[in-house]
């Protein structure tokens, strides 16, 4: 199924977590800022919220910045 | 003007807020911070690369600073709400700095759109901090939509090139009842004194002290400039003149008389 990720398609092949797709990419949930459809998440959220098609997720952080 | 820097209310304990981006290495930033004494530090907020993963640059900021996201790559109103939105959504708190920008080649601020984004966020409960192009219709307009300071460029972000403003910047420190903290284009502690003689109540470095050759000393530098400049401020600067004028006695020379 096909999910948006900050801004770019891209096709997941089974109903994960939001937790396990990070996990898949390599990121520390603990650093990061989720938006999911729209809406700021967090921890348990973050563990329990099951991708579907269409969902359309962005996976932020702060950054230096002036 | 009080010694102490009051910011919505907030007592600010040093007059030099700094910059996070272009450190050649993150690990610094809690050494500078250390000596520069700066208490309010920026950060950004960006989407993430899964490829080039990096350290939150919140884990090396301390907790005892205020914490101030900017809107960076915002180009309208609309997209710096949303940033600023998400940035307190994420624990940063309520300060903001709004950073509205479409110039790709200087980098000037879009004043219109940063008076809509600071009229929204402020009714949203934010401490908003606009960066802003020096003009005083449009600091008159941010003062009263309700931002906590205003912050005119001294220069072209990331310039270096100083005060240029100095000018407009002097019209906004007399006719701007919030603080007027300048931002961008301070390159040397020289430039940052310089503007709180003028009666700026801070300034806002980042590239300056990140791409010195020593950020640590620099930091110390700038903060030890500021708060030079600031004294000097409250002293009252003596007048310039045109001819000299002596500091010493013009009498009682130990040569008068000697020919006589």
């Amino acid at each position: 199924m096909l999910i948006k990720v900050n801004g770019k398609e891209e096709e997941i092949n089974e109903e994960i977590t939001i937790l396990q797709y990070l996990e898949n990419k390599g990121v520390n949930p603990e650093n990061i800022v989720i938006q999911y459809n729209g809406e700021i998440i967090d921890g348990e959220d973050v563990d329990e919220i099951i991708l579907v098609a269409n969902d359309n997720l962005e996976v932020l952080k702060f950054v230096g910045g002036g | 003007m009080t010694a102490k820097l009051i910011i919505d209310g907030q007592e600010v304990g040093s007059r030099l807020f700094l910059g996070t981006g272009k450190f050649p290495d993150k690990s610094l930033i809690p050494q500078v911070i250390e000596n520069s004494k700066a208490q309010v530090v920026t950060v950004a907020l960006r989407r993430m690369n899964f490829e080039a993963q990096e350290e939150n640059i919140i884990n090396y900021i301390p907790d005892d600073c205020i914490l101030m996201p900017n809107t960076s790559g915002a180009r309208n109103a609309e997209e710096a709400v949303k940033i600023a939105k998400i940035a307190r959504a994420a624990g940063c708190g309520d300060w903001v700095k709004i950073e509205v920008i479409s110039d790709n080649k200087y980098l000037l601020p879009d004043n219109y759109e940063t008076i809509k984004a600071t009229e929204i966020l402020v009714k949203e409960g934010f401490t908003v901090l606009p960066y802003m192009s020096p003009d005083l219709m449009v600091a008159k307009e941010l003062e009263k939509v309700g931002a906590a300071a205003v912050m005119p460029l001294g220069a072209p972000i990331g310039t270096n090139r100083g005060l240029r403003t100095k000018e407009l910047v002097r019209i906004l420190i007399e006719e701007i009842e919030v603080p007027i903290i300048v931002d961008a284009g301070i390159g040397k502690p020289s430039d940052a004194a310089e503007a709180m003689e003028l009666g700026a109540e801070a300034v806002l470095v980042n590239t300056a002290v990140a791409t010195a050759n020593d950020p640590v000393i620099i930091g110390e530098a700038f903060g030890q400039a500021v708060e030079a400049g600031h004294k000097a401020y409250l002293a009252g600067l003596g007048r310039t003149k045109k001819y000299a004028s002596a500091s010493s006695p013009l009498t009682g020379f130990l040569n008068e008389g000697a020919n006589d």
